[in-house]
């Protein structure tokens, strides 16, 4: 028997409608875990250089984590893998929500669809029956919609669904795969899915999922149920509310976005509006807000409400999650109304709210300097908001200039040429990043810019506070209870950290310093991504219930591998290593890693040169990013540098 | 008949779905603490509690399993509360045949919450939610307490009354005797 994950993944060829029930080996579960873990060496086994991310061969895994299904409070995440239009490399968007734990239930941990179905399909998974159908009746439906037509036609309110929007089947590169209140969206996965004909995937299961030792599994389960509790009783003092608390940033809770609104830009990612936050636009975004907000919601096992069920006067209900309640207002120099109303829009057309503002705003901008003309907008409104829903169709629908647009700022600047290119200014690998600049170069997040391959900052950062406190005394009282480091060294660098002086930024953390903290960073989400385990629990807040400690009993008392820190370190350091193989394999190198050019504004390039180099050496990458043979056999990877040396990747 | 009042404990999951975040934590811990053995697994299916939630109607209504009826309700009514309509079952806690819930998966068999009465702490479903949508209280309620004759005794004394007891007696002896 298999502990924690089933041992099925599901395979369809959707070119001949092949569906196969396969055993997985339970070898790989030891060493790459599950989820973004398994998806990576199915990725790399299955999906060479070649692969073009709208060919048949590529693959769209739906990878349910190693421990979601189980009773680990938070671990809901559908890990999705493909090889991304917008930057040829592998995506692995998440989502939260209901499905990952649906599919185990139906005696699934992985759906891999390959090939591509000649008209548009769903399938509907319900337990062992597994069904293509046909969606021709739901072509053009938005995202919400259609799920709602689905569980009504399919009779089943329990079951889950994932469907794309008409962004997705016209495959728009940032087009994004919805799931009742969450989503995946960074990497244009959902144009994949277009690619492949699939509308949507129904899941419904009603099998049992088992535990190794269940006593001790439950023991660990409710230690964390008390730690939340705890926690949650006892912000951390001293940081700003969105980062004192548990869960992803509350965003829907939240009423003061004083900081939000003051230091993230406006636009095309240009404008710093000092003042904004009045009492006048506090009042009014607070009546915004709390008229559509119907209820505070939650993901699948977990206490944290991170989501709301958004309802604007004359529009459907949608729900929110997160950061895109700004995304749209920021973009379009606007109001909260505007963008909680846009964002109903977007969900049901399925967008990614990163880049899709961002892709707007970016067009605008281009008119506004004459690189584009009139003549590209026919008929466009006169306003801002106008402008917005207008641009947004045109998108979605690949009509006129928004053929051009929905390939991205990065590939619409290459497109229009003209001097566009240094419109697409925000980017890191070419996809769109959160709107930020900033004045002094942080070395932290110079590392995690540049060489994350989520390529998504709010995914890689997190366990470590963002900025030094002022006094010592706070720090002192900070490390005191700080049992989630790793080693206690962590302690001494944040102790050490002041604003200013020797021992501020750029230059402290040291280099090497700066390498231990992103190396734990990631390792926590790469280890989160394996287990379907939510960040907001665990990676990316401070002081968070799941830690380097905890993890490997959940796995071993879980799925009955056997299990240490040890061991769990070098497991996530192998498919970490994997993801980056795999992307080295598609010609990613040194001179792709680097955040947006004016992130921020003193920028230090020894420093910057040092510090790549530091971290390539912890992590056992050479001079240009590309692991090593020593490194590689360590990991037990030697079929990579096989393949990398025939490919003369490597040398001999 | 004598009748007297007596003091009785009322187990009580008070349910308040203004506060339900619809994240089934209760239908996971249910499952998995009646499982064989005790957390060796879960299954939602299995729950003796289930959220009956429609997200985008702003439905989130826990209903813990009651009996086990062998037809469905003749009619189902629907009920309109604070602008949102809700059928019926939403707040029945019948396992019946008209839907899934309160069914063992596989064998169709009823399930019945038992208020997790070999817990040392309570339901564990109220343990389990954080959010406070389930809040566990015991009631104390005065109840007429009756001395009910069993349905033997009260024939034996209407018996009695008219053959006199020796006759009762003397006559079950002989029956007694000639069934051997």
């Amino acid at each position: 028997m298999r502990y924690a994950e089933t041992g099925f993944n599901l395979e369809i060829d959707l070119s001949r409608g092949n569906i196969e029930k396969v055993a997985t080996d339970p070898r790989d579960t030891e060493l790459y875990l599950g989820g973004l873990g398994t998806n990576a060496k199915i990725l790399w086994d299955r999906v060479p250089p070649e692969v073009e991310p709208f060919s048949p061969e590529n693959l769209l895994i739906f990878g349910a984590g190693l421990l979601c299904g189980t009773p680990a409070t938070g671990c809901n995440r559908t890990i999705v893998t493909t090889i991304s239009p917008q930057t040829k490399l592998m995506a692995f968007s998440m989502m939260g929500g209901f499905w990952a734990p649906e599919l185990k239930y139906a005696g699934y941990d992985k759906v891999i669809l390959r090939g591509k179905s000649p008209d548009l399909v769903y399938l509907w998974i319900h337990n062992d029956k597994v069904e293509i159908r046909d969606a021709s009746h739901l072509k053009g439906k938005g995202s919400i919609e259609t799920a709602e037509i689905l569980l009504k036609e399919l009779d089943e309110p329990k079951a889950q669904v994932a469907a794309i929007g008409l962004a997705g089947e016209n495959r728009v590169y940032y087009a994004s795969i919805e799931q009742g209140r969450s989503s995946a969206s960074r990497g244009g996965i959902g144009a994949v899915m277009g690619d492949k004909g699939v509308k949507a995937i129904v899941v419904r299961g009603t099998k049992d999922i088992n535990i190794a030792e269940p006593e001790e599994y439950i023991g660990l389960c409710n230690d964390v149920l008390k730690y939340i509790k705890e926690r949650d009783g006892n912000p951390i003092p001293g940081v700003m509310p969105i980062l004192a608390g548990l869960g992803s940033p509350q965003e829907m809770k939240v009423h003061d976005e004083k900081w939000h609104t003051e230091n993230f830009m406006w636009g095309n990612s240009r404008t710093r509006i000092k003042d904004f936050w009045s009492d006048e636009v506090e009042k009014e975004w607070t009546e915004t807000m709390e008229n559509a907000r119907t209820r505070l919601i939650s993901c699948f096992n977990c206490p944290m409400k991170c989501g709301a069920t958004i309802t604007m006067p004359g529009l459907p209900t949608y729900m929110m999650k997160c950061f895109t309640k700004l995304t749209y207002t920021f973009g379009a120099f606007s109001d909260l109304d505007f963008g909680l109303r846009i964002a109903q829009q977007a969900t049901e057309y399925g967008v990614d709210g990163f880049s899709a503002p961002q892709v707007m705003a970016f067009a605008l901008e281009l008119l506004k300097d004459g690189i584009l003309t009139d003549e590209d907008f026919p008929g466009m409104p006169e306003d801002s908001e106008g402008r917005f829903y207008y641009l947004l169709d045109k998108i979605v629908r690949r009509e006129g200039i928004g053929d051009i647009l929905a390939d991205g700022t990065h590939w619409a600047a290459q497109k229009i040429g003209k001097g566009a290119e240094a419109y697409a200014h925000n980017n890191i690998k070419k996809i769109e990043q959160l709107p930020l600049k900033l004045s002094m170069l942080n070395p932290i997040y110079f590392l995690m810019y540049a060489t994350g391959e989520k390529m998504n900052i709010t995914q890689i950062e997190g366990q470590f506070p963002q900025a030094p406190f002022p006094k010592r005394e706070h720090r002192e009282k900070f490390v005191e209870d700080w049992i989630q480091v790793p080693d206690d060294k962590f302690k001494q660098y944040f102790l050490d950290w002041e604003m200013r002086g020797e021992n501020s930024n750029p230059y402290y953390p040291t280099v090497d310093m700066t390498c231990d903290i992103v190396d734990w960073q990631e390792m926590m989400h790469y280890i989160d991504d394996a287990l379907g385990q939510c960040a907001g629990l665990s990676s990316f807040p401070l002081k968070p219930p799941y830690h380097i400690h905890n993890y490997p009993k959940f796995i071993a008392a879980g799925a009955g591998i056997d299990m240490d820190e040890e061991k769990l370190t070098k497991a996530a350091k192998r498919y970490r290593t994997l993801v980056r193989a795999i992307n080295i394999r598609r010609g990613m190198r040194r001179i792709d890693e680097a955040p947006p050019e004016d992130h921020w504004k003193k920028r230090f390039p020894e420093l910057e040169e040092q510090l790549l180099d530091g971290y390539y050496k912890l992590k056992g990458w050479n001079n240009d990013g590309i692991p090593t043979s020593e490194s590689l056999h360590e990991l037990g990877l030697d079929y990579v540098s096989e393949d990398f040396i025939k490919r003369g990747i490597l040398d001999k | 008949m004598k009748a007297e009042k007596k003091m009785k404990i009322v187990k009580t999951i008070k349910i308040n779905v203004d506060e339900c975040n619809g994240c089934r934590a209760c239908e996971v811990i249910c499952s998995a603490v009646h499982a064989a053995p005790k957390y060796s697994s879960n299954n939602p299916a299995r729950s003796r509690i289930r959220i009956i939630r429609d997200p985008l109607r702003d439905i989130y209504v826990p209903v813990l399993a009651g009996e086990y009826t062998v037809a469905e309700c003749a009619g189902r009514d629907k009920y309109t509360i604070d602008g949102k309509e809700y059928d019926e079952c939403s707040f029945c806690r019948a396992s019946c045949p008209s839907r899934e819930e309160f069914h063992e998966p596989d064998s169709g068999l009823p399930l019945k919450c038992d208020m997790c009465e070999n817990e040392e702490n309570g339901p564990l479903c109220v343990q389990w939610c954080l959010v406070d949508a389930l809040v566990y209280e015991e009631r104390e309620v005065e109840v007429d307490e009756e001395e009910t004759q069993e349905e033997l005794e009260i024939g034996l004394d209407a018996l009695a009354s008219k053959f006199g007891m020796q006759t009762i007696m003397d006559t079950v002896a002989r029956m007694s005797n000639k069934e051997r």
